[in-house]
């Protein structure tokens, strides 16, 4: 059985009647088996394959941009195509929203459904970076699904905000309203911006809230009624915040509202109008009214 | 004399699975081939029959008997219409499927292979043919080692011809089940656009099935199927096999030999190793070698054998369907015992009977409605200016029926709760009514809201409910109140 290895290494294993390599590791050897013929063949396909594909595509890099390929696929042009398919299948909904006044919307089911998936969409492209993608909203921007609205939480609220922004000097309808700077204007003095937070706090029934200060109500009726109120319900003409409910857009710890005091302001939103067309707007408006605070 | 002497050929360098040999089987005439062909022209006919088969499901509703809506997402059979939610029926069935198999396997062994197999199935459709053209056994090889003549290719192309013709057919037959079949065959005949998926799949399996039953055939069985393999953990000694007799047919020797002997009286073995159990064989086994991996089980051999003995005048079945412990007692002198019920039948078929009920039950009680139920994940809970508490959930409701139902939606579990649904205005009697149309799913945005609420702020368990108004029956779904 055996062949002396020092004068041919090969030799037939006698289990499978296969040659072997001649390597040989503590008696276990290799079996010189030949890969499968289909692996080959396919293997050799695969590579013509490969190489026909990079001449019958755009593949290669050249000076003036790249081959084009035999046919002139080209992947932007396939987007294209795909885009312009997509707003074909669409556009008979998106017409239904276009022409139905606003008010109409939530009550066909149809269009609802519609509105509420255009608008999601366009809410997560552009509007989820500030407000989130729930619409929860964050330290300075509002969250949209309670019922507390700065500038108004009706339709036609909605879509003029979206419309036009905040304090956004380039439209000229875009909501404006200023709070003072009370505290770096020096129109109240530290003490009296104390006294009026532990005033507000109270007023709103924030949990930690000091005794109420007859100091700061005084403060509060001569200063801030003018836009907030007398009931610190606010002034949705102007973004005046209600004050006295359970909302905070900055916060309702003391040194938050002493800062709001102190430095005024407010936050900026831009306009929409423009940049987004209007049935995506009001696709927009009907997704953020639907979202369970609209008024 | 001990069964040890009786073993069949103890060699133990015999591999596994063989290396490959073109294999030639040989035509046989018997019972088993009887019951082979009534098993097979059964199952080709339900196959590419059962699409044509019509069944009424009133307008709107496809009237095809066996259909996969993969489209529309819906499956239909016979009275049974699935949706999406429901693919457990599909799970059920599937795992009554291998129940069935491990049944069969433990009462006689792998008769799904020998019998039903669609690998099986069609391999014995494509040997047929082949035979029919070019010969039987003896000839093809002749053949297949003479020098190509006119007649060789002339068969040769005409066989691959009908063998394609048999793969395109059955590609042809599997989309009718994935569309109106009717209509699908006279859009595929008149090359009506929109059917370059269905001419695609019908590439695909025409390209399989040619490939299994025309060229892989037994290799298949011995190198792809893992069913052998978990075969051989099912089975056990009462499991009723193809099985070779070794203890009547050893030691095998000429008809004139054992005549010899038996005049002396002595006993003498049966085999006359004339081979051609081994030469009808579809994969190439030997059964005399024992139970083999290789062997499908389809008593093609029984057949062959018991024509031999027949013909040499000894009693039939020195091969037939008996077990590995059997052919052992009776070597020993212990009379065969056959026991069909046992501890492993008796579980299956209990398990069997036991999910084929269940789901029977659930599909005759089930309320051809769905109901789902998702809490906003962002924000999970949204407070109020005035200190209420909401949340928010999108419901799906699912109509199964075919014609348009009206639901009240309830919610239990949270006292004092205020629910709202976007867009769903409530009717005079107050309750949220909601219209879902023929078999559609409607969604709506329910919002919860309560005041005050409890101290511990634990989530509140809820149950909303969807009742519908004509007939009150309802389903549920469960969620929870969630607090800051």
């Amino acid at each position: 059985m055996s062949i002396d290895r020092h004068e041919t290494n090969v030799r037939i294993d006698p289990l499978s009647g296969v040659s072997t390599t001649g390597h040989e590791w503590d008696g276990v050897e290799e079996l010189n088996t030949p890969l499968p013929r289909w692996w080959v063949w396919t293997f050799i396909a695969t590579v013509v394959w490969g190489v026909a594909y990079c001449f019958v595509y755009p593949a290669w890099p050249t000076a003036s941009g790249g081959s084009e390929g035999f046919f002139g696929w080209h992947s932007r042009a396939a987007v294209e195509q795909d885009v312009a398919a997509l707003q074909e299948t669409r556009a008979p909904i998106l017409q239904k929203i276009k022409n139905a006044p606003i008010d109409t919307i939530e009550k066909n089911p149809e269009l609802l459904a519609a509105a509420r998936t255009v608008g999601k969409v366009a809410f997560l492209n552009n509007c989820a970076p500030c407000h989130g993608a729930g619409a929860q909203g964050a330290k300075g921007y509002p969250n949209l699904n309670d019922d507390d609205w700065i500038w108004g939480g009706k339709l036609a609220d909605i879509q003029s905000t979206i419309e036009h922004g905040v304090r956004w000097d380039a439209d000229k309808d875009s909501r404006s309203g200023a709070m003072p700077a009370f505290g770096r204007d020096g129109i109240l003095t530290p003490q009296q911006i104390s006294d009026v937070a532990d005033w507000v706090r109270t007023m709103a029934d924030v949990p930690d809230a000091l005794a109420p200060e007859p100091a700061g109500e005084k403060v509060y009726n001569e200063n801030c009624a003018v836009c907030h109120g007398v009931e610190g319900q606010g002034n949705k003409a102007m973004g005046a915040p209600n004050l006295f409910d359970a909302i905070w857009l900055y916060g309702s710890d003391k040194p938050t509202i002493v800062k709001r005091i102190s430095q005024g302001g407010g936050g900026v939103m831009p306009a929409w109008k423009g940049r987004l067309d209007d049935t995506t707007i009001k696709a927009l408006t009907v997704y953020v009214h639907s979202l369970g605070g609209g008024q | 004399m001990s069964t040890a002497e009786f073993a069949p050929d103890g060699d133990e360098h015999e591999p596994i699975v063989a290396p490959p040999h073109k294999v030639y089987p040989k035509k046989v005439l018997g019972e088993f081939r009887r019951i082979k062909w009534g098993i097979q022209l059964f199952t080709l006919t339900v196959y590419y029959l059962l699409p044509f088969v019509r069944w009424d499901r009133g307008p709107n509703e496809p009237s095809q008997a066996v259909l996969l809506d993969l489209q529309h997402r819906r499956f239909y059979f016979f009275f049974i219409e699935i949706w999406p939610q429901e693919v457990y029926y599909a799970t059920g069935l599937l795992i009554i499927a291998a129940l069935t198999l491990f049944l069969m396997n433990a009462v006689a062994g792998r008769i799904w292979c020998g019998y039903m197999c669609p690998q099986t199935v069609w391999t014995d459709l494509y040997i047929m043919t082949e035979r029919w053209i070019e010969g039987d056994a003896r000839d093809r090889i002749r053949k297949d080692a003479g020098p190509w003549t006119a007649q060789k290719i002339r068969e040769k192309l005409t066989k691959h011809f009908l063998w394609l013709l048999i793969a395109w057919w059955t590609g042809g037959a599997w989309v009718l089940y994935f569309a109106d079949a009717p209509t699908l065959v006279y859009k595929l005949a008149t090359f009506a656009p929109g059917c370059g998926e269905a001419y695609m799949w019908i590439g695909i399996f025409t390209f399989t099935t040619y490939v299994f039953a025309g060229v892989m055939r037994e290799g298949l069985c011995l190198h792809m199927c893992p069913w052998p393999r978990i075969q051989a953990s099912l089975t056990d000694e009462y499991a009723l096999n193809v099985t070779y007799r070794y203890d009547r047919g050893e030691p095998r020797q000429s008809v004139k030999q054992a005549a010899a002997l038996r005049a002396k009286g002595l006993p003498a073995g049966d085999c006359v190793d004339c081979g051609q159990c081994v030469a009808v064989c579809p994969t190439g086994v030997d059964i005399r070698k024992g139970a083999s991996l290789g062997c499908i089980q389809c008593g093609l051999c029984i057949d062959a054998c018991d024509g031999v003995m027949e013909k040499v005048g000894r009693p039939p079945r020195l091969i037939g369907y008996d077990t590995e412990m059997n052919v052992k007692r009776r070597a020993c002198g212990q009379p065969a015992i056959y026991k069909p019920i046992r501890a492993r039948t008796v579980l299956y078929a209990a398990l069997i009977a036991g999910i084929g009920g269940f789901m029977i039950f659930t599909l005759a009680t089930r309320a051809n409605l769905h109901l789902s139920v998702l809490h906003d994940r962002n924000p999970l809970t949204v407070k109020l200016s005035d200190g209420g508490v909401r949340n928010a959930y999108t419901i799906h409701v699912a109509n199964m029926n075919p014609e348009p139902r009206r639901f009240v939606l309830e919610v239990a579990g949270a006292a004092g709760a205020q629910m709202e649904a976007v867009g769903a205005p409530r009717d005079a009697e107050g309750r949220i009514v909601l219209d879902v149309g023929a078999d559609q799913t409607r969604e709506a945005r329910i919002l919860l809201t309560i005041h005050g609420g409890p101290a511990d702020r634990k989530p509140l368990p809820l149950e909303f409910s969807m009742r519908e108004i004509e007939t009150g029956r309802s389903v549920t779904a469960r969620d929870a109140f969630l607090w800051p």
